[in-house]
């Protein structure tokens, strides 16, 4: 199997925000918002420490 | 997360039994306390991760006292269970790391046991009453 490194990003957060997002709130409607919030939260750190280490390597 | 103050935690056998039946299959746990839904989503969670760790030719641990890493290694992919026991038992994720994505494969299998570990905690915590059952 080949991955871009985005896509591997959006399986991982997305795989991880669902088990957080259950197991981390009590009802239904605030699972899938904690889901969600990690998933953005997964998406955006990832972007963020990739402009890091690139303006690192300039 | 909501707790019952006037119900104090107490480990029965049906608390045990899915905290067990959770680590051994992933989302078992909430199944048996007949949480379908979120059984399966996090059957469904846990078993893509772990498949696409071995897809993308991740190492599957085994026991070992050697470098720390390798043992937190073990120690991570123990905690998918019955998913590990199957995979050691088929000879999957033994050839060497040598690429990038195989890397990323070691640690998608190390955290689909960490993550399952969370599950089957959670089934016991709802198990319990530690944790309200919405």
């Amino acid at each position: 199997m080949m991955l871009s490194h985005f896509s591997a990003v959006l399986i991982f957060a997305l795989c991880a925000s669902i088990v957080f997002g259950i197991t981390q709130r009590t009802e239904p409607r605030k699972m899938a918002l904690f889901a969600g919030y990690c998933f953005i939260l997964f998406l955006a750190g990832t972007m963020l420490a990739s402009w890091v280490m690139w303006l690192i390597k300039r | 997360m909501t707790t019952h103050a006037e119900n104090p935690p107490h480990a029965s056998g049906k608390a045990n039994a899915a905290l067990l039946l959770g680590w051994i299959i992933p989302g078992a746990g909430h199944m048996l306390l007949g949480k379908w839904v979120r059984g399966a989503l996090l059957f469904a969670a846990v078993v893509t991760m772990f498949w696409i760790g071995l897809a993308l030719q991740g190492k599957v641990y085994t026991p070992n006292f050697g470098d720390p890493l390798d043992m937190l290694g073990f120690a991570g992919d123990l905690g998918a269970g019955g998913l590990y026991a199957l995979a050691r038992i088929m000879g999957w994720g033994t050839a060497p790391v040598q690429v990038a994505l195989a890397d990323y494969g070691t640690k998608f299998i190390v955290v689909s046991g960490l993550l399952n570990v969370i599950a089957a905690v959670d089934a016991y915590s709802l198990a319990n009453g530690r944790k309200a059952a919405a």
